[in-house]
Protein backbone atom coordinates (compact mmCIF):
# COMPACT_ATOMS: atom_id res chain seq x y z
CA UNK A 1 0.00 0.00 0.00
CA UNK A 2 0.90 3.98 -0.69
CA UNK A 3 2.45 5.81 2.15
CA UNK A 4 -0.35 8.03 2.90
CA UNK A 5 0.76 11.42 1.83
CA UNK A 6 -0.58 14.98 3.39
CA UNK A 7 0.12 18.17 1.86
CA UNK A 8 1.85 20.05 5.11
CA UNK A 9 2.83 23.75 3.69
CA UNK A 10 1.81 26.10 1.03
CA UNK A 11 3.36 28.93 -0.32
CA UNK A 12 2.84 31.88 -2.82
CA UNK A 13 3.96 35.09 -4.35
CA UNK A 14 1.48 37.65 -4.81
CA UNK A 15 0.64 37.12 -8.46
CA UNK A 16 1.43 40.56 -10.73
CA UNK A 17 2.91 41.72 -14.05
CA UNK A 18 6.19 42.09 -13.24
CA UNK A 19 8.41 40.99 -10.34
CA UNK A 20 11.11 43.66 -10.97
CA UNK A 21 12.51 43.56 -7.74
CA UNK A 22 13.80 39.89 -7.62
CA UNK A 23 15.75 37.99 -9.29
CA UNK A 24 13.96 34.26 -10.72
CA UNK A 25 15.88 32.67 -7.61
CA UNK A 26 14.89 35.30 -5.56
CA UNK A 27 11.30 34.50 -6.82
CA UNK A 28 11.29 30.64 -6.02
CA UNK A 29 12.90 31.56 -2.57
CA UNK A 30 10.11 33.44 -1.60
CA UNK A 31 7.59 31.12 -2.41
CA UNK A 32 9.59 28.19 -0.61
CA UNK A 33 10.00 30.15 2.13
CA UNK A 34 6.36 31.01 2.70
CA UNK A 35 5.89 27.04 2.39
CA UNK A 36 8.42 26.15 4.96
CA UNK A 37 7.31 28.62 6.85
CA UNK A 38 3.83 27.34 6.60
CA UNK A 39 4.40 23.56 7.09
CA UNK A 40 7.22 25.15 10.47
CA UNK A 41 9.67 23.44 8.85
CA UNK A 42 13.41 24.33 7.93
CA UNK A 43 15.39 23.47 4.68
CA UNK A 44 17.41 20.70 6.67
CA UNK A 45 13.88 18.50 6.87
CA UNK A 46 13.44 18.30 3.03
CA UNK A 47 15.00 15.62 1.68
CA UNK A 48 14.18 15.80 -2.51
CA UNK A 49 13.06 19.10 -4.39
CA UNK A 50 10.66 18.45 -7.64
CA UNK A 51 10.49 21.55 -9.63
CA UNK A 52 8.05 22.62 -12.55
CA UNK A 53 8.09 25.10 -15.34
CA UNK A 54 6.90 26.03 -18.51
CA UNK A 55 9.45 25.52 -21.57
CA UNK A 56 12.49 27.05 -21.46
CA UNK A 57 12.38 29.25 -24.51
CA UNK A 58 10.09 31.58 -22.38
CA UNK A 59 12.54 33.10 -20.15
CA UNK A 60 15.81 32.00 -22.16
CA UNK A 61 17.12 30.18 -19.57
CA UNK A 62 18.16 26.70 -20.06
CA UNK A 63 17.91 23.89 -17.75
CA UNK A 64 16.83 26.79 -14.73
CA UNK A 65 16.26 24.35 -12.05
CA UNK A 66 20.34 23.60 -11.86
CA UNK A 67 20.89 27.16 -11.87
CA UNK A 68 17.99 27.28 -8.93
CA UNK A 69 19.26 24.74 -7.11
CA UNK A 70 20.86 26.69 -4.36
CA UNK A 71 17.92 29.00 -4.06
CA UNK A 72 16.06 26.02 -3.02
CA UNK A 73 18.14 24.38 -0.91
CA UNK A 74 18.61 21.20 -3.08
CA UNK A 75 22.17 21.16 -3.04
CA UNK A 76 23.46 17.68 -2.37
CA UNK A 77 19.87 16.79 -2.48
CA UNK A 78 17.91 15.14 -5.36
CA UNK A 79 16.40 17.54 -7.42
CA UNK A 80 13.78 16.76 -10.32
CA UNK A 81 12.75 18.81 -13.18
CA UNK A 82 9.39 18.03 -14.89
CA UNK A 83 7.92 19.08 -18.46
CA UNK A 84 4.35 18.66 -19.42
CA UNK A 85 3.96 21.92 -20.59
CA UNK A 86 0.96 23.94 -19.19
CA UNK A 87 -0.28 21.15 -17.32
CA UNK A 88 3.38 21.17 -15.34
CA UNK A 89 2.54 22.61 -11.93
CA UNK A 90 0.07 19.46 -11.82
CA UNK A 91 2.28 17.15 -12.73
CA UNK A 92 5.32 18.07 -10.74
CA UNK A 93 3.16 18.10 -7.68
CA UNK A 94 2.14 14.23 -8.74
CA UNK A 95 5.85 13.66 -9.54
CA UNK A 96 6.51 14.98 -5.93
CA UNK A 97 3.68 13.15 -4.29
CA UNK A 98 5.01 9.76 -5.87
CA UNK A 99 8.30 10.08 -3.99
CA UNK A 100 6.54 10.12 -0.65
CA UNK A 101 4.05 7.89 -1.55
CA UNK A 102 6.68 5.22 -2.72
CA UNK A 103 8.48 5.66 0.46
CA UNK A 104 11.29 7.09 -0.69
CA UNK A 105 11.73 10.44 0.61
CA UNK A 106 9.57 11.45 4.07
CA UNK A 107 9.71 15.06 2.81
CA UNK A 108 9.57 16.75 -0.48
CA UNK A 109 9.75 20.38 -1.79
CA UNK A 110 8.00 21.02 -5.04
CA UNK A 111 7.54 24.65 -6.68
CA UNK A 112 6.44 25.93 -10.24
CA UNK A 113 7.53 29.16 -11.45
CA UNK A 114 7.01 31.68 -14.36
CA UNK A 115 8.77 35.02 -14.75
CA UNK A 116 5.94 36.32 -17.73
CA UNK A 117 7.86 39.50 -17.84
CA UNK A 118 11.02 38.33 -18.93
CA UNK A 119 9.57 36.15 -21.55
CA UNK A 120 7.36 36.57 -24.77
CA UNK A 121 4.70 33.43 -24.26
CA UNK A 122 2.70 34.31 -27.53
CA UNK A 123 6.38 33.79 -29.32
CA UNK A 124 7.44 31.19 -27.39
CA UNK A 125 4.13 29.29 -28.36
CA UNK A 126 4.39 29.90 -31.78
CA UNK A 127 7.34 29.25 -32.79
CA UNK A 128 8.18 28.73 -36.89
CA UNK A 129 8.80 25.17 -38.24
CA UNK A 130 11.10 25.94 -41.45
CA UNK A 131 8.81 25.47 -44.47
CA UNK A 132 5.77 25.37 -42.83
CA UNK A 133 2.59 28.34 -42.65
CA UNK A 134 2.88 29.89 -39.95
CA UNK A 135 -0.44 31.34 -38.46
CA UNK A 136 -1.22 29.87 -35.31
CA UNK A 137 -1.23 33.33 -32.76
CA UNK A 138 -0.58 31.73 -29.62
CA UNK A 139 -2.52 29.47 -27.34
CA UNK A 140 -5.55 31.83 -28.11
CA UNK A 141 -5.27 30.69 -31.60
CA UNK A 142 -5.07 26.88 -30.76
CA UNK A 143 -8.17 26.72 -28.41
CA UNK A 144 -10.34 28.88 -30.11
CA UNK A 145 -11.53 26.37 -32.66
CA UNK A 146 -12.47 23.83 -30.03
CA UNK A 147 -14.20 26.23 -28.29
CA UNK A 148 -15.96 26.94 -31.35
CA UNK A 149 -16.65 23.15 -31.79
CA UNK A 150 -17.87 23.14 -28.18
CA UNK A 151 -20.18 25.88 -28.81
CA UNK A 152 -21.71 24.27 -31.87
CA UNK A 153 -22.00 20.79 -30.17
CA UNK A 154 -23.95 22.28 -27.37
CA UNK A 155 -25.54 25.17 -28.78
CA UNK A 156 -24.45 26.97 -25.22
CA UNK A 157 -25.45 30.72 -25.25
CA UNK A 158 -23.07 33.11 -26.60
CA UNK A 159 -22.15 35.08 -23.08
CA UNK A 160 -21.67 31.36 -21.01
CA UNK A 161 -17.71 32.21 -21.26
CA UNK A 162 -18.46 35.97 -20.26
CA UNK A 163 -20.28 35.13 -17.11
CA UNK A 164 -16.98 32.82 -16.29
CA UNK A 165 -14.60 35.29 -16.66
CA UNK A 166 -16.62 37.66 -14.56
CA UNK A 167 -17.51 34.83 -11.81
CA UNK A 168 -13.12 34.64 -11.49
CA UNK A 169 -12.42 38.39 -11.58
CA UNK A 170 -15.14 38.63 -8.57
CA UNK A 171 -13.56 35.59 -6.84
CA UNK A 172 -10.08 37.35 -7.34
CA UNK A 173 -11.07 40.27 -5.40
CA UNK A 174 -11.67 38.29 -2.08
CA UNK A 175 -7.66 36.63 -2.74
CA UNK A 176 -4.78 39.04 -1.91
CA UNK A 177 -2.55 37.07 -3.78
CA UNK A 178 -4.56 37.10 -7.50
CA UNK A 179 -2.94 38.78 -9.79
CA UNK A 180 -6.04 40.58 -11.48
CA UNK A 181 -7.83 42.86 -9.04
CA UNK A 182 -10.72 44.39 -10.99
CA UNK A 183 -12.93 45.88 -8.23
CA UNK A 184 -14.84 47.79 -10.90
CA UNK A 185 -15.52 45.65 -13.77
CA UNK A 186 -18.97 45.26 -14.83
CA UNK A 187 -20.22 42.28 -16.74
CA UNK A 188 -21.07 45.02 -19.37
CA UNK A 189 -17.51 45.43 -20.14
CA UNK A 190 -16.22 41.60 -20.24
CA UNK A 191 -19.12 41.46 -22.98
CA UNK A 192 -17.92 44.41 -24.54
CA UNK A 193 -13.99 43.58 -24.84
CA UNK A 194 -12.86 43.27 -28.19
CA UNK A 195 -12.38 40.08 -29.60
CA UNK A 196 -9.05 38.17 -29.78
CA UNK A 197 -9.47 35.46 -31.29
CA UNK A 198 -13.08 34.93 -32.28
CA UNK A 199 -14.77 33.64 -30.39
CA UNK A 200 -12.48 34.60 -27.17
CA UNK A 201 -12.95 38.35 -26.25
CA UNK A 202 -9.95 39.67 -24.50
CA UNK A 203 -11.70 39.86 -21.12
CA UNK A 204 -12.11 36.34 -21.52
CA UNK A 205 -8.21 35.42 -21.45
CA UNK A 206 -5.83 34.66 -18.86
CA UNK A 207 -3.04 37.68 -17.98
CA UNK A 208 0.60 36.69 -18.21
CA UNK A 209 2.19 36.98 -14.94
CA UNK A 210 5.15 36.60 -13.23
CA UNK A 211 5.23 33.90 -9.64
CA UNK A 212 5.69 30.88 -8.47
CA UNK A 213 4.17 28.34 -6.12
CA UNK A 214 5.47 25.62 -4.17
CA UNK A 215 4.02 22.98 -1.29
CA UNK A 216 5.95 21.07 1.27
CA UNK A 217 4.42 17.62 1.35
CA UNK A 218 5.55 14.89 4.18
CA UNK A 219 4.78 11.17 4.93
CA UNK A 220 2.02 10.24 7.31
CA UNK A 221 4.25 10.51 10.27
CA UNK A 222 4.97 14.04 9.35
CA UNK A 223 1.29 14.55 8.93
CA UNK A 224 0.44 13.55 12.04
CA UNK A 225 2.70 15.55 14.08
CA UNK A 226 1.63 18.91 12.23
CA UNK A 227 0.34 21.41 14.37
CA UNK A 228 -1.78 22.95 11.78
CA UNK A 229 -4.77 20.99 9.94
CA UNK A 230 -3.06 19.63 6.46
CA UNK A 231 -4.34 18.22 3.36
CA UNK A 232 -4.83 14.54 2.85
CA UNK A 233 -3.64 13.41 -0.81
CA UNK A 234 -6.92 11.01 -1.76
CA UNK A 235 -5.93 10.10 -5.37
CA UNK A 236 -3.50 11.44 -8.28
CA UNK A 237 -3.59 10.85 -12.06
CA UNK A 238 -1.51 11.53 -14.92
CA UNK A 239 -2.33 11.00 -18.64
CA UNK A 240 -1.27 11.93 -21.87
CA UNK A 241 -2.60 11.69 -25.73
CA UNK A 242 -1.10 12.61 -28.89
CA UNK A 243 -2.60 16.31 -30.86
CA UNK A 244 -3.81 15.37 -33.92
CA UNK A 245 -4.92 11.89 -35.08
CA UNK A 246 -7.97 10.81 -36.49
CA UNK A 247 -10.95 11.38 -34.84
CA UNK A 248 -9.54 12.89 -31.37
CA UNK A 249 -12.45 14.55 -29.83
CA UNK A 250 -10.40 17.29 -28.82
CA UNK A 251 -13.32 19.07 -26.88
CA UNK A 252 -13.29 15.94 -24.86
CA UNK A 253 -10.23 14.41 -25.09
CA UNK A 254 -10.18 10.78 -23.85
CA UNK A 255 -6.99 11.74 -21.87
CA UNK A 256 -8.88 13.83 -20.00
CA UNK A 257 -11.79 11.55 -19.14
CA UNK A 258 -9.48 8.99 -18.26
CA UNK A 259 -7.20 10.47 -15.76
CA UNK A 260 -11.08 12.02 -14.26
CA UNK A 261 -11.90 8.54 -13.93
CA UNK A 262 -8.81 7.27 -12.22
CA UNK A 263 -8.80 9.71 -10.11
CA UNK A 264 -12.04 9.59 -8.72
CA UNK A 265 -11.84 6.03 -8.69
CA UNK A 266 -8.84 5.95 -6.17
CA UNK A 267 -10.33 8.38 -4.01
CA UNK A 268 -13.72 6.36 -3.80
CA UNK A 269 -15.86 9.07 -5.12
CA UNK A 270 -19.30 8.14 -6.79
CA UNK A 271 -21.33 11.03 -6.99
CA UNK A 272 -18.73 13.64 -8.37
CA UNK A 273 -20.87 16.66 -8.12
CA UNK A 274 -22.46 15.68 -4.48
CA UNK A 275 -19.03 14.72 -3.14
CA UNK A 276 -16.68 17.75 -4.07
CA UNK A 277 -17.05 20.97 -2.30
CA UNK A 278 -14.22 22.62 -4.31
CA UNK A 279 -12.91 22.24 -7.22
CA UNK A 280 -9.68 24.33 -9.30
CA UNK A 281 -9.77 23.77 -12.69
CA UNK A 282 -7.39 25.17 -15.51
CA UNK A 283 -9.43 27.57 -17.09
CA UNK A 284 -6.93 30.15 -18.86
CA UNK A 285 -9.69 31.20 -21.19
CA UNK A 286 -13.33 30.90 -20.27
CA UNK A 287 -15.50 28.50 -21.98
CA UNK A 288 -12.80 25.12 -20.91
CA UNK A 289 -14.92 26.01 -17.10
CA UNK A 290 -18.19 24.34 -19.15
CA UNK A 291 -15.77 21.92 -21.10
CA UNK A 292 -14.53 20.66 -18.39
CA UNK A 293 -17.04 20.45 -15.96
CA UNK A 294 -18.53 18.02 -18.33
CA UNK A 295 -15.07 16.12 -19.25
CA UNK A 296 -14.42 15.62 -15.49
CA UNK A 297 -17.93 14.26 -14.70
CA UNK A 298 -19.30 16.98 -12.64
CA UNK A 299 -22.62 17.19 -15.06
CA UNK A 300 -24.04 15.10 -18.34
CA UNK A 301 -22.36 15.62 -21.26
CA UNK A 302 -23.38 18.79 -22.75
CA UNK A 303 -24.97 20.22 -19.69
CA UNK A 304 -21.90 22.01 -18.24
CA UNK A 305 -22.78 25.91 -19.62
CA UNK A 306 -26.08 25.30 -17.20
CA UNK A 307 -23.53 24.91 -14.12
CA UNK A 308 -22.58 28.27 -15.16
CA UNK A 309 -25.78 30.08 -16.39
CA UNK A 310 -27.36 28.46 -12.92
CA UNK A 311 -24.78 30.13 -10.89
CA UNK A 312 -23.59 26.63 -9.38
CA UNK A 313 -20.36 27.60 -9.63
CA UNK A 314 -20.14 30.52 -7.78
CA UNK A 315 -18.49 30.70 -4.53
CA UNK A 316 -21.64 32.34 -3.00
CA UNK A 317 -24.07 30.20 -3.07
CA UNK A 318 -22.97 27.68 -5.70
CA UNK A 319 -23.14 23.84 -4.53
CA UNK A 320 -20.06 23.26 -6.65
CA UNK A 321 -17.74 26.36 -6.27
CA UNK A 322 -15.36 26.45 -8.85
CA UNK A 323 -11.90 28.63 -8.90
CA UNK A 324 -12.64 30.09 -5.67
CA UNK A 325 -8.89 32.03 -5.85
CA UNK A 326 -9.68 33.59 -9.24
CA UNK A 327 -8.19 30.62 -11.31
CA UNK A 328 -6.09 30.73 -14.46
CA UNK A 329 -8.56 33.65 -15.45
CA UNK A 330 -7.35 35.88 -12.94
CA UNK A 331 -3.61 34.81 -12.23
CA UNK A 332 -1.01 33.10 -14.78
CA UNK A 333 2.36 32.43 -14.01
CA UNK A 334 1.98 29.55 -16.68
CA UNK A 335 4.56 27.26 -14.56
CA UNK A 336 3.10 27.68 -11.60
CA UNK A 337 -0.42 27.55 -12.57
CA UNK A 338 -0.69 24.07 -12.18
CA UNK A 339 0.56 23.70 -8.85
CA UNK A 340 -1.33 26.85 -8.08
CA UNK A 341 -4.70 24.76 -8.62
CA UNK A 342 -4.14 21.99 -6.63
CA UNK A 343 -2.72 24.56 -3.57
CA UNK A 344 -5.63 26.02 -3.30
CA UNK A 345 -7.46 23.01 -3.48
CA UNK A 346 -5.10 21.97 0.01
CA UNK A 347 -6.07 25.14 1.07
CA UNK A 348 -9.81 24.63 0.76
CA UNK A 349 -9.76 21.57 2.98
CA UNK A 350 -7.11 22.90 5.26
CA UNK A 351 -9.87 25.60 5.69
CA UNK A 352 -7.02 28.45 5.30
CA UNK A 353 -8.43 29.72 1.96
CA UNK A 354 -9.03 33.35 4.47
CA UNK A 355 -11.75 34.99 1.69
CA UNK A 356 -12.62 32.88 -0.46
CA UNK A 357 -12.71 29.71 1.71
CA UNK A 358 -15.81 27.21 0.93
CA UNK A 359 -17.71 26.98 4.34
CA UNK A 360 -16.59 23.80 5.36
CA UNK A 361 -14.95 22.68 2.92
CA UNK A 362 -13.94 18.57 3.15
CA UNK A 363 -12.86 17.09 -0.16
CA UNK A 364 -11.57 19.26 -3.28
CA UNK A 365 -10.51 18.44 -6.75
CA UNK A 366 -7.31 20.10 -8.26
CA UNK A 367 -6.78 19.99 -12.27
CA UNK A 368 -4.20 21.30 -14.87
CA UNK A 369 -4.26 20.53 -18.89
CA UNK A 370 -1.41 21.60 -20.96
CA UNK A 371 -0.02 21.15 -24.90
CA UNK A 372 -2.78 21.13 -26.78
CA UNK A 373 -5.17 19.98 -24.01
CA UNK A 374 -2.74 16.93 -24.33
CA UNK A 375 -1.60 16.41 -20.94
CA UNK A 376 -3.50 16.11 -17.92
CA UNK A 377 -2.78 16.27 -14.29
CA UNK A 378 -5.26 15.89 -10.98
CA UNK A 379 -5.09 15.24 -7.31
CA UNK A 380 -7.52 14.82 -5.04
CA UNK A 381 -6.99 16.36 -1.07
CA UNK A 382 -9.49 16.10 1.94
CA UNK A 383 -9.27 17.12 5.25
CA UNK A 384 -9.18 13.47 6.62
CA UNK A 385 -6.75 10.84 6.17
CA UNK A 386 -8.08 8.17 3.43
CA UNK A 387 -9.40 5.19 4.18
CA UNK A 388 -7.56 2.94 2.25
CA UNK B 1 0.31 30.57 5.15
CA UNK B 2 -0.03 34.60 5.91
CA UNK B 3 -3.08 35.93 4.33
CA UNK B 4 -0.80 39.44 3.72
CA UNK B 5 1.28 39.11 0.41
CA UNK B 6 2.76 42.39 1.27
CA UNK B 7 4.24 40.79 3.83
CA UNK B 8 7.69 39.03 3.27
CA UNK B 9 8.56 35.51 4.43
CA UNK B 10 10.09 36.32 7.81
CA UNK B 11 13.40 34.61 6.82
CA UNK B 12 13.60 37.19 3.88
CA UNK B 13 12.15 40.11 5.79
CA UNK B 14 15.99 41.56 6.64
CA UNK B 15 17.24 44.24 5.31
CA UNK B 16 19.39 44.29 2.53
CA UNK B 17 22.81 45.73 2.98
CA UNK B 18 25.06 46.23 0.18
CA UNK B 19 28.74 46.52 0.14
CA UNK B 20 29.68 50.28 0.73
CA UNK B 21 31.61 50.52 -2.63
CA UNK B 22 28.33 49.89 -4.73
CA UNK B 23 26.53 52.62 -2.91
CA UNK B 24 27.01 55.06 -5.71
CA UNK B 25 25.91 52.48 -8.25
CA UNK B 26 22.87 52.70 -10.51
CA UNK B 27 20.88 49.84 -9.47
CA UNK B 28 20.62 47.31 -12.73
CA UNK B 29 17.15 45.86 -12.65
CA UNK B 30 16.69 44.27 -16.15
CA UNK B 31 19.18 43.53 -18.73
CA UNK B 32 17.64 42.69 -22.39
CA UNK B 33 19.85 40.41 -24.17
CA UNK B 34 19.05 39.22 -27.87
CA UNK B 35 19.77 35.75 -29.11
CA UNK B 36 19.99 33.91 -31.60
CA UNK B 37 20.44 30.71 -33.78
CA UNK B 38 21.50 29.23 -36.94
CA UNK B 39 20.70 25.66 -37.61
CA UNK B 40 20.41 23.44 -40.66
CA UNK B 41 17.24 21.90 -40.91
CA UNK B 42 16.96 18.45 -41.87
CA UNK B 43 13.16 17.21 -42.13
CA UNK B 44 13.56 13.32 -42.16
CA UNK B 45 11.82 11.18 -44.35
CA UNK B 46 8.35 12.17 -44.09
CA UNK B 47 8.44 15.36 -44.05
CA UNK B 48 11.56 15.86 -46.90
CA UNK B 49 8.70 13.54 -49.53
CA UNK B 50 6.10 15.99 -48.31
CA UNK B 51 8.03 19.49 -48.57
CA UNK B 52 9.72 18.29 -51.97
CA UNK B 53 6.55 17.67 -53.97
CA UNK B 54 5.50 20.87 -53.12
CA UNK B 55 7.86 22.33 -55.79
CA UNK B 56 5.69 20.29 -58.15
CA UNK B 57 1.94 21.42 -56.40
CA UNK B 58 1.29 17.98 -54.91
CA UNK B 59 0.36 17.36 -51.44
CA UNK B 60 1.86 14.15 -49.91
CA UNK B 61 0.33 12.43 -46.67
CA UNK B 62 0.87 8.98 -45.79
CA UNK B 63 -0.96 6.49 -44.76
CA UNK B 64 -1.84 3.77 -41.69
CA UNK B 65 -0.86 0.39 -42.29
CA UNK B 66 -3.37 -0.07 -39.49
CA UNK B 67 -6.62 0.68 -40.63
CA UNK B 68 -5.27 2.90 -44.24
CA UNK B 69 -6.50 6.39 -42.05
CA UNK B 70 -4.51 9.06 -43.89
CA UNK B 71 -2.11 11.49 -42.16
CA UNK B 72 -1.11 15.35 -43.79
CA UNK B 73 1.44 16.32 -43.33
CA UNK B 74 3.10 12.94 -43.03
CA UNK B 75 5.19 12.52 -39.69
CA UNK B 76 6.37 8.72 -40.64
CA UNK B 77 4.21 7.31 -38.19
CA UNK B 78 0.59 6.54 -36.99
CA UNK B 79 0.36 7.90 -33.32
CA UNK B 80 -2.42 6.01 -31.91
CA UNK B 81 -0.57 2.98 -32.77
CA UNK B 82 3.26 3.48 -33.32
CA UNK B 83 3.11 2.25 -36.64
CA UNK B 84 5.30 3.10 -39.56
CA UNK B 85 3.91 5.15 -42.58
CA UNK B 86 6.42 4.37 -45.43
CA UNK B 87 3.36 4.43 -48.13
CA UNK B 88 2.97 8.19 -49.56
CA UNK B 89 -0.69 8.96 -50.71
CA UNK B 90 -1.15 12.18 -53.25
CA UNK B 91 -3.96 14.20 -52.10
CA UNK B 92 -6.10 16.59 -54.60
CA UNK B 93 -5.89 20.72 -53.28
CA UNK B 94 -9.63 20.81 -52.25
CA UNK B 95 -11.12 20.03 -48.91
CA UNK B 96 -13.19 21.75 -46.33
CA UNK B 97 -12.70 23.76 -43.36
CA UNK B 98 -12.78 22.13 -39.83
CA UNK B 99 -12.23 24.30 -36.61
CA UNK B 100 -11.33 28.15 -37.34
CA UNK B 101 -10.00 30.75 -35.76
CA UNK B 102 -11.04 34.72 -36.43
CA UNK B 103 -7.61 36.11 -35.07
CA UNK B 104 -7.56 39.76 -34.46
CA UNK B 105 -4.03 40.34 -33.41
CA UNK B 106 -0.94 40.32 -35.29
CA UNK B 107 1.43 37.25 -34.53
CA UNK B 108 5.42 37.49 -34.99
CA UNK B 109 6.90 37.15 -38.30
CA UNK B 110 3.92 37.64 -40.06
CA UNK B 111 3.52 41.40 -40.91
CA UNK B 112 2.02 40.28 -44.32
CA UNK B 113 -0.94 39.68 -42.59
CA UNK B 114 -3.95 41.97 -42.63
CA UNK B 115 -5.96 41.41 -39.65
CA UNK B 116 -8.46 40.17 -38.98
CA UNK B 117 -7.45 36.55 -40.36
CA UNK B 118 -8.58 33.14 -40.42
CA UNK B 119 -6.91 30.29 -39.61
CA UNK B 120 -8.66 27.12 -40.32
CA UNK B 121 -7.58 23.53 -39.86
CA UNK B 122 -8.10 22.36 -43.47
CA UNK B 123 -9.28 18.57 -43.74
CA UNK B 124 -8.23 17.44 -47.26
CA UNK B 125 -10.33 15.19 -49.31
CA UNK B 126 -8.81 11.70 -48.82
CA UNK B 127 -7.14 12.58 -45.60
CA UNK B 128 -7.94 11.91 -42.00
CA UNK B 129 -6.40 14.09 -40.00
CA UNK B 130 -6.74 18.46 -40.55
CA UNK B 131 -3.63 20.70 -41.55
CA UNK B 132 -3.65 24.83 -40.82
CA UNK B 133 -4.05 27.09 -43.28
CA UNK B 134 -5.26 30.75 -44.30
CA UNK B 135 -8.88 31.21 -45.51
CA UNK B 136 -8.75 33.46 -47.81
CA UNK B 137 -11.19 35.19 -50.93
CA UNK B 138 -14.38 35.23 -48.70
CA UNK B 139 -15.01 37.82 -45.80
CA UNK B 140 -14.45 36.45 -41.88
CA UNK B 141 -17.67 36.53 -41.12
CA UNK B 142 -18.71 34.37 -43.34
CA UNK B 143 -16.34 31.06 -43.12
CA UNK B 144 -18.24 28.28 -41.22
CA UNK B 145 -17.57 24.80 -40.21
CA UNK B 146 -17.63 22.29 -43.43
CA UNK B 147 -17.05 25.04 -45.97
CA UNK B 148 -15.98 23.80 -49.13
CA UNK B 149 -12.60 25.25 -50.01
CA UNK B 150 -9.73 24.44 -52.79
CA UNK B 151 -5.71 25.71 -52.47
CA UNK B 152 -4.96 29.10 -54.52
CA UNK B 153 -1.25 28.59 -54.94
CA UNK B 154 1.65 31.06 -55.54
CA UNK B 155 2.52 31.36 -58.99
CA UNK B 156 5.25 28.59 -61.17
CA UNK B 157 8.67 30.58 -60.87
CA UNK B 158 7.79 31.38 -57.06
CA UNK B 159 7.29 27.97 -56.14
CA UNK B 160 9.82 26.37 -53.36
CA UNK B 161 10.01 23.27 -51.60
CA UNK B 162 7.50 24.31 -48.93
CA UNK B 163 3.52 23.97 -47.34
CA UNK B 164 4.52 28.42 -47.90
CA UNK B 165 3.20 27.72 -51.72
CA UNK B 166 -0.06 27.54 -51.00
CA UNK B 167 -1.39 31.47 -50.25
CA UNK B 168 -4.42 30.43 -48.51
CA UNK B 169 -7.67 28.44 -49.29
CA UNK B 170 -10.69 30.12 -50.98
CA UNK B 171 -14.61 29.13 -50.80
CA UNK B 172 -14.68 26.71 -54.14
CA UNK B 173 -18.68 26.80 -54.35
CA UNK B 174 -19.65 23.87 -53.87
CA UNK B 175 -22.42 22.88 -50.80
CA UNK B 176 -21.05 22.40 -47.29
CA UNK B 177 -20.03 19.24 -45.49
CA UNK B 178 -22.49 18.90 -43.00
CA UNK B 179 -21.23 20.14 -39.51
CA UNK B 180 -21.80 16.51 -37.83
CA UNK B 181 -19.20 15.15 -40.75
CA UNK B 182 -17.04 17.86 -40.69
CA UNK B 183 -13.38 18.95 -39.11
CA UNK B 184 -12.82 16.00 -36.07
CA UNK B 185 -16.27 14.34 -36.50
CA UNK B 186 -15.74 13.56 -40.16
CA UNK B 187 -13.29 10.19 -39.11
CA UNK B 188 -16.63 9.18 -37.19
CA UNK B 189 -18.74 9.69 -39.91
CA UNK B 190 -16.74 7.65 -42.12
CA UNK B 191 -16.79 4.74 -39.80
CA UNK B 192 -20.31 4.58 -39.66
CA UNK B 193 -20.87 5.17 -43.12
CA UNK B 194 -18.85 1.99 -43.73
CA UNK B 195 -20.69 -0.19 -40.97
CA UNK B 196 -23.75 0.76 -43.00
CA UNK B 197 -21.53 -0.29 -45.89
Amino acid sequence: MAERTAVLGVGQTKYQTTRGDVSLPGLVREAAYRALEDAELGWDDIDAVVVGKAPDFFEGVMQPELYLAEALGAVGKPLLRVHTAGSVGGSTAVVAASLVQAGIHRRVLTLGFEKQSESNATWALSLPQPFSVSINAGAGGYFSPIIRQYMARTDAPELIGCMVAFKDRQHALRNPYAHLQQKELTFDQVVESPMLWEPIRFSETCPSSDGACALVLGDEAAGDVSTKPVAWIHGTALRSEANNFPGRDEVNPQASRDCADDVFAQAGIVDRRAEIDAVEIYVPFSWYEPMWLESLGFCEIGDGWKLVEEGATHLDGGDLPVNCSGGVLSSNPIGASGMIRFAEAALQVRGMAGDHQVDGARKALGHAYGGGAQYYAMWIVGADKPTS
Amino acid sequence: MSTDPSVPPAALAGEVRLPEKLADVEPVRSVRTPIRLEYDFIPGDASSGYLNAFADRKILGQRSPVDGAVFVPPRGVDPRHGAATPDYVELPDTGHVGGFCVTRLPIPGRDDLEIPYVSAWIHLDGADIGFLGLVGGIDTSEVRMGMRVRAVWKPDDQLGRTAENILYWEPSGEPDVPVTAAGTNAWHAKQVAKEQG
